[in-house]
């Protein structure tokens, strides 16, 4: 059970969760944002932009 | 496996993991079908953008240096060794390392792949015509391998994650925009400006990294 867990885990999240915590957040602002603004398709280009660029400083510093 | 093992037990293997995925499609495809577009945009595009930028992530350190790239001769290499080294065994007629080993990685592979073609199918209505899309890419795939006649060392393994990794951050984006309750200006016209503002942010980061290796050099 615990081997099928983590199969999971690896095949969705993948090696830095924090991407996943990321898009799930970025994802969650643009849907509260798109009720009351037109141009809500602009937050998660930039947001996912942002997730991303987050992932790959951290993983240069760690190196 | 079949150049180690033998090829019986490797197309075996494959064709077995072959008939699994087409089950997995089967089933899955039409149960997707029943639940609403606007929630099946929003899953499909944050599993897509999850999958994505590992992807980006992965390529972008790479090409920036940060990562060592993959050296897929010493790779082969090693997992030929192993493969050679490891022990017989013979059920139902088949040489069992070969059908195991073929049999996973082709199931695990071929995951991924039948998740895209249920997602993009079932986002646009037409599973059918993605099988069609994955099956030509599967072809196109053989004959290359018959024409090159090699190892997987010359395919430009790196060009080829960031084409994927671009892809499918494009789609999740777009996806999960709209899932999310976000209508885009031109509506699917928009798409090609979003696979341009990732690949344009994407070159970027490999250009800032690359700038920062060498800064630290």
């Amino acid at each position: 059970m615990r081997r099928f867990a983590r199969f999971w885990w690896d095949f969705i999240v993948g090696d830095d969760w924090r991407v996943a915590v990321g898009v799930a957040l970025a994802l969650g602002l643009t849907a509260v944002l798109a009720t009351t603004w037109a141009s809500a398709w602009v937050v998660l280009p930039l947001a996912v932009a942002a997730v991303l660029w987050m992932s790959l400083a951290r993983s240069a510093a760690r190196r | 496996m079949g150049v180690t093992r033998g090829w019986r037990s490797a197309l075996a293997g494959t064709l077995a993991a072959s008939l699994v995925l087409a089950v997995i499609v089967g089933v899955l495809g039409p149960a997707l079908t029943v639940i609403p577009i606007e929630v099946l945009r929003l899953v499909v595009g944050a599993l897509l953008l999850v999958f994505g930028l590992q992807w980006l992530r992965k390529a972008i350190l790479r090409a920036s240096g940060w990562r060592a790239v993959r050296d897929e001769d010493s790779v082969y290499e090693r997992e030929a060794a192993a493969a050679r080294a490891a022990r017989s065994e013979e059920r139902a007629g088949l040489d069992w390392y070969g059908f195991t080993v073929s049999f996973k990685g082709v199931l695990l592979e071929g995951l991924e792949v039948a998740f895209i073609v249920l997602t993009f199918g079932s986002t646009q209505g037409s599973i059918p015509l993605a099988i069609v899309g994955a099956v030509a890419a599967v072809v196109l795939v053989v004959i290359a391998g018959i024409v090159v006649r090699g190892p997987l060392s010359r395919v430009p393994e790196n060009t080829l994650a960031f084409a994927v990794g671009v892809m499918l951050t494009t789609f999740g984006t777009f996806w999960g925009a709209e899932g999310a309750g976000v209508d885009w200006p031109g509506e699917d016209a928009s798409l090609p400006f979003v696979l341009a503002f990732v690949i344009l942010v994407s070159l970027g980061y490999v250009t800032a990294l690359r700038r920062r290796r060498l800064a630290l050099a």
